[in-house]
Formats: structure tokens, C-alpha cells, sequence
């Protein structure tokens, strides 16, 4: 295992840019997820790691040495693709030992490599069978049992789960963790899934347009996102976010609607800003996530235009300041379409970023 | 009677009409081969009787003696012609599959500039018909002194098939998954290892194939050939052939028993190889 370590990344394809002076470092047996919309370099980060693709500039560190035009085999990394990459004319058992083969080792060494990480992945009996034989979820965990044989200073996946369906995708998301708790590895691993960066990483990180956002723990991108773009796209549904000007100390958000500006942040008079809350803070009185009732919490009285029951909550849509609003009610009662609630925003909670820029306001 | 039966019943009598359908066709497609093989063991006069003699009173292997019995009696230098052809023929395939490789490797991997403009000017020179070719070969071969060699025959079939097997063997890499040779690389390949052993052998169908076309071109070409060749050194099957007329009479019965000593070569090799025919190789690589 080994720290990965990338600094001024660049990629250029032709005129295109696709990757914009990256800087990341990964901790020995770190698990680091990166996410972001379809086509903002995570793919490209990842290939430029392993050596599939060439670097513009800047320097990949794997350990203590620099591997930026080492070929993919010298770099010691193991690598999971979206596709899997099985290869068809070898069954399971060589598709696994393939690594071992090219290094030159022995018979008995392969088969007993194989067989350890077939008793991990517990694919133990289909080691005869051909990759064409084998459903999508075991043809993912032979893709795994490939990496895992390899022993490498860092696996890449790539969206290893996209192609499978919701259920197996939990599934192998508890396995994949079990994992690498069990093997203590340096993982990079892109996804645009946020509940599968969430859920699995120890570290986010969060691209856009070829540019890092945000680096941080799950916990950090999720209760301090640093930009507007984080905040959209890290939490489920996604947070609530409505244009507003900070006009004498209250933020206005149409003609008849405001509220009090939000503890923390700092704006000033005459500021357009976006106000970000998330669902899990506008709740009818009583069905709250967190603690109710602070000083930050402004009650409404708004109206229901529809409600979506998913059994241990309710989720609630509202109009607000002209603008629609998903709220979230914990331990639901049947709300009806039409049905006027007493709703807590709780302000202490809420986000302010700079409407041009995107960045928080927020100063703790 | 109940629907299910009716269905059965139907499906078997199409069954059965397709069968006879195919065999007649097939029938069709054979009759000339299995006629040149009966000729060869006829005389000339049963040959060219009208109407033509289905069951043929006696045969005799005497062409096929005849043949292999040398020079001044009835024979022709049979052995030497089928040297010169298996020479010709097997290097102008090794060449061609070798370029082809490489060309087809080339043309489904890498991006390049005109790599329209080179892949049709390619198959444009398919579209010139052989025999158009030969004066100007001709002119060309005498100048550099090739005419009448096995390298200058080499020389024109290989540049005869190589747009033909790029082609072909280029379809068949596209269909090998990109991923795979980058799979093989993070498991310890060299590029080129990563090719052998992972690309080629998911190609080898359309390698096979194009192998057998190469060959088989070489191998019964005549057009070329009878212009490039002249003596025994490098005279090729389909030329030889041309041995068996004499100014006013043509031996029908040995041009058709050299026929078929031409063809058994041809249907090994095809039989040998159409086992690396098999489709499908490249499923499983990736969750479609
Ligand atoms: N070979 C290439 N030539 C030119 N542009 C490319 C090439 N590969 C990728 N790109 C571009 O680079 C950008 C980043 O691509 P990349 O594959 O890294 O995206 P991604 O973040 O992995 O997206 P996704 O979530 O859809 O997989 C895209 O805009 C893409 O069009
Ligand atoms: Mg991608």
C-alpha cells in the first residue's frame, strides 16, 4: 500500500481541457471517492493515474516516487472498469491469475493466490466458468477478484457499480467496504453517485468542469459544502436553493416573502445571494430530524401542493417566496394536497453562498 | 383437432420444405465440382457427349497417371507447378495476414490524419480489375527483372490481397473491447504482450478468415499469372492447367483431373482452419 499524491494535474485534449491543475493527496489506505456530473474528468483523472492516458502537466506521485511516464504495468495499481474488461477467452480462474502469469510465476503460486481472493469475493465455483457465463453482479466481483490478486499500492475503480441494478448495487456497496476494511488499501474510486461516495469514502472529492470544488470528509461536504454546486450535489433530495437579495438585514426573497438572515454567514446589504436549506429543515411542526425549536427557527405557515409518503417519512412540496420547496416530515401522518401546515425553517442549518461566485458565505 | 398439433404439424412441414430447399440449392452449388471430378475419370468422347452421359459407363484413374508420368508422355511438370504455387500462394498469405494485421490493428485503434482518405484510396485499388493491371505489371516486371520468379509473384498477390485482409482483420479488432488491452496493461502487459495476448487471440476468427481468402486468391489466380510466369520455375497450378490444350484439340479429361489436384489443397486448408471460425468470441467482456 502507498500515498497517492497528484499536484497541478493537467489534461488537454487538442484545444479541449479537461482536466484543470488537479491537487489531491491520498493518505496510505485512504478511500477517496470522486464525484461529479457526467464529463467533468473523473474518468480522465483516473486513466492519467493508471497510465492509460498521458499527463498535459504536473506530476502523479505513488508513494515516494514520481510515475508520471511510467507505462500502467510499472506503476503497481490495480484498476476496475466500468465494463469490467473481463477477458472472454479466459475463464474466471485465469482472468485472475492473468497478473501472476505475466509476472512470470509459478503454477501453484497463481492457484493459490486465485483461490484466496475467490474465498474473499466468494466466486469459489464459478472459477471454471467464462466471463460470457456469468450474471452482471459476478462478472463485477471476478473484476474485483482481478484487482485483488494483483496486490497493488492503490486499486481505481471506475463506476464499478453502475451496471447494476439498485438492489446488487447496495449490496456490493457494503461489500466493497467490508473490503477494504479487510485489505486496508489506498482506493480511488470515481462514481457520480453521491450515496455511493457518501457511503463508502473516507474523503469526497467533488469535480466540476475539470476542477476539484471541494475536498472533504462526507460529513464536511455535506454539513459545510465550500460552493452552491456542492450543496446541489451532495444530499438526496437535493437541497432547496432560492435567489435572494440581503436587503436591511433580512433576506428578501420576492416582494412578500423573507427571512431573517441566517446566523454565521456574512453578506452585505444589498447582496444577491442564493439561500440553500436542505429538506431535512423545513418540516412541519413536531416531525423534525434534528432537535426543533432553536433561535434561528422561523415558522410559516405554508401550503401543500403535493406529498410523497415513502413510508418512514413524508416528503412534502411547498411554494415559498415564489419558489417551490421540498420539505421532509419525519414520522408522517397522511397529509392531504391542499392542507395548510405550520412549517419551521431552521435558519441555523441554512446556507448562503454569493450569487455570482457560488462560494459559501458562511465564516464558521 | 386442437390448435397445438395443427401448430407442431406445420412447423415440422416447414421444417421439412426448408431441408429439401437447402439440399437442392446446395445441390446446385456442388454439381460443377462433382462434375469436373467425373470428368477427370472419363474419357473425352463420354465428356463431350450430347446429351451429356450422367452415369458414366467405366472409369479410370489414367489422367491422373498420365500426369505424374513426366514430360513426353501425356505427363506435365505437375509436381514443380504445385511447388511454385504452394510457394507463391503460402508467403504472399503470411505477407498479406502479417501487413493485414498490423494495418487492421492500425486502422481500429490509433487515430490518424487521412485515415479516410488512405482506407479508401485501399479499397479502390480492389476496384481495378486484375487483368488491367497485368500489361503494365508486365512492363514494370521485365524492366526490373521479376518477371518469371517467384518474389515478383509474391510480390503481386501479396499487394493483390493486403487491402482485403486490413479490411477484413480491421472489423475484427473494432469488435475487441478497448478496455481489454488496457485491462491486460494494468495486469503487466507491454503493449505488445497486451496484444498477444489478448487482442489476437479475440481476433483470430477474422485472422482465420482472412488467412483463407488470402490463399485461396493466390492459389487460383490466373489472370496475373499467365502473363508473370512462363516456364516451370514459377508456372502456377491454374497456369499449368493451360498445358493440357494443344493448338486445335483440348484434353479435357487431364485439364479436369489437374483441377481437382488443385482443389484438395484448397478444402484441407479451408477445413484446418474453419475451426478458428467460431463467432462470438468477444461476449462477456463487458456488461452490455
Ligand atoms: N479521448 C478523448 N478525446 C477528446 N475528449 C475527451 C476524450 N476523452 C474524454 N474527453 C472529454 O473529456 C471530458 C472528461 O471526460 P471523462 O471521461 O473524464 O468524464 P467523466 O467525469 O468520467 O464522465 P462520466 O461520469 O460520464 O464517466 C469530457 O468532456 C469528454 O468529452
Ligand atoms: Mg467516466
Amino acid at each position: 500500500m502507498a500515498t497517492l499524491s497528484l499536484s497541478r494535474l493537467d489534461k488537454n485534449y487538442g484545444s479541449f481541457h479537461a482536466v484543470k491543475g488537479i491537487d489531491l493527496d491520498v493518505a496510505d489506505g485512504e478511500f477517496v471517492a470522486l464525484v461529479g456530473p457526467s464529463g467533468c474528468g473523473k474518468s480522465t483523472t483516473l486513466r492519467m493515474i493508471a497510465g492509460l492516458e498521458d499527463i498535459t502537466s504536473g506530476d502523479i506521485r505513488i508513494g515516494d516516487r514520481v510515475v508520471n511516464d511510467l507505462p500502467p504495468r510499472d506503476r503497481n495499481i490495480s484498476m476496475v472498469f466500468q465494463s469490467y474488461a473481463l477477458y472472454p477467452h479466459m475463464t474466471v480462474g485465469e482472468n485472475m491469475g492473468f497478473t501472476l502469469k505475466i509476472a512470470g510465476r509459478g503454477k501453484a503460486e497463481i492457484a493459490e493466490a486465485v483461490a484466496k481472493a475467490a474465498r474473499v469475493l466468494e466466486i469459489e465455483a464459478l472459477l471454471d466458468r467464462r466471463p460470457a457465463q456469468l450474471s452482471g453482479g459476478q462478472r463485477q466481483r471476478v473484476a474485483m477478484g482481478r484487482a485483488i490478486v494483483r496486490d497493488p499500492d492503490v486499486f481505481l475503480f471506475d463506476e464499478p457499480l453502475s451496471n447494476l441494478d439498485a438492489k446488487l448495487r447496495g449490496q456490493m456497496r457494503t461489500e466493497i467496504k467490508e473490503l477494504h476494511a479487510r485489505l486496508e488499501s489506498t482506493i480511488v474510486y470515481v462514481t457520480h453517485d453521491q450515496v455511493e461516495a457518501m457511503t463508502l469514502a473516507d474523503r469526497i472529492v467533488i469535480m466540476k468542469d475539470g476542477r476539484i470544488e471541494q475536498v472533504g470528509s462526507p460529513d464536511e461536504v455535506f454539513n459545510r459544502p465550500a460552493t452552491q454546486f456542492v450543496a446541489g450535489f451532495i444530499g438526496s433530495p437535493p437541497m432547496n436553493m432560492a435567489d435572494a437579495r440581503v436587503v436591511g438585514g433580512n433576506l428578501r426573497l420576492s416582494d412578500e416573502a423573507e427571512l431573517p438572515l441566517p446566523p454565521g454567514v456574512a453578506a452585505q446589504d444589498g447582496q444577491n445571494v442564493v439561500l440553500g436549506l436542505r429538506p431535512d429543515d423545513i418540516y412541519p411542526q413536531g416531525h423534525g430530524i434534528h432537535t426543533e425549536g432553536g433561535d434561528a427557527v422561523e415558522p410559516r405557515d405554508l401550503t401543500v401542493k403535493l406529498s410523497e409518503p415513502l413510508g418512514n417519512e413524508t416528503l412534502l412540496f411547498v411554494d415559498f417566496g415564489g419558489k417551490g420547496w421540498t420539505a421532509r416530515m419525519l414520522n408522517p401522518r397522511i397529509v392531504k394536497r391542499g392542507e395548510v401546515l405550520g412549517f419551521h425553517m431552521d435558519l441555523s442549518r441554512a446556507h448562503l453562498f454569493d450569487a455570482e461566485t457560488g462560494r459559501s458565505l458562511r465564516t464558521e | 383437432m386442437d390448435a397445438n398439433k395443427t401448430a407442431r404439424l406445420k412447423r415440422r412441414a416447414t421444417n421439412w420444405a426448408l431441408n429439401i430447399a437447402l439440399f437442392i440449392a446446395m445441390a446446385i452449388i456442388c454439381l460443377p465440382g462433382l462434375w469436373i471430378v467425373l470428368n477427370s475419370l472419363r474419357p473425352t468422347v463420354e465428356i463431350m457427349a450430347k446429351p451429356p452421359v450422367w452415369i458414366p459407363n467405366q472409369l479410370s484413374f489414367d489422367a491422373y497417371r498420365d500426369m505424374f508420368s513426366g514430360i513426353g508422355q501425356g505427363g506435365i511438370p505437375v509436381l514443380q507447378y504445385f511447388r511454385n504455387s504452394m510457394i507463391i500462394a503460402v508467403t504472399s498469405t503470411v505477407i498479406s495476414l502479417a501487413i493485414g494485421m498490423s494495418g487492421g490493428y492500425a486502422f481500429a485503434r490509433y487515430r490518424f490524419r487521412f485515415k479516410g482518405g488512405w482506407f479508401l484510396g485501399l479499397m479502390l485499388t480492389r476496384a481495378v480489375p486484375g487483368i488491367a493491371l497485368s500489361l503494365p505489371l508486365f512492363f514494370l516486371y521485365a524492366r526490373v527483372g521479376l518477371i518469371d520468379t517467384h518474389a515478383g509473384m509474391i510480390l503481386a498477390y501479396t499487394a493483390l490481397n493486403v487491402p482485403f485482409t486490413i479490411w477484413l482483420i480491421d472489423g475484427f479488432f473494432r469488435q475487441v473491447p478497448k478496455d481489454l488491452a488496457e485491462a491486460a496493461q494494468i495486469d503487466g502487459c507491454t503493449r505488445w504482450q497486451a496484444f498477444w495476448q489478448v487482442e489476437f487471440p479475440l481476433a483470430r476468427p477474422g485472422i482465420a478468415s482472412a488467412g483463407i481468402f488470402a490463399f485461396l486468391t493466390s492459389w487460383n489466380e490466373f489472370a496475373l499469372a499467365s502473363q508473370l510466369t512462363r516456364s516451370t520455375s514459377s508456372k502456377t497450378l491454374p497456369v499449368g492447367l493451360l498445358d493440357y490444350t494443344a493448338e486445335f484439340t483440348i484434353d479435357w479429361r487431364g485439364m479436369c483431373a489437374l483441377a481437382v489436384v488443385m482443389i484438395i489443397p484448397a478444402l484441407l486448408l479451408t477445413y484446418a482452419v474453419q475451426k478458428h471460425l467460431v463467432s462470438g468470441l468477444t461476449s462477456g467482456a463487458i456488461k452490455g
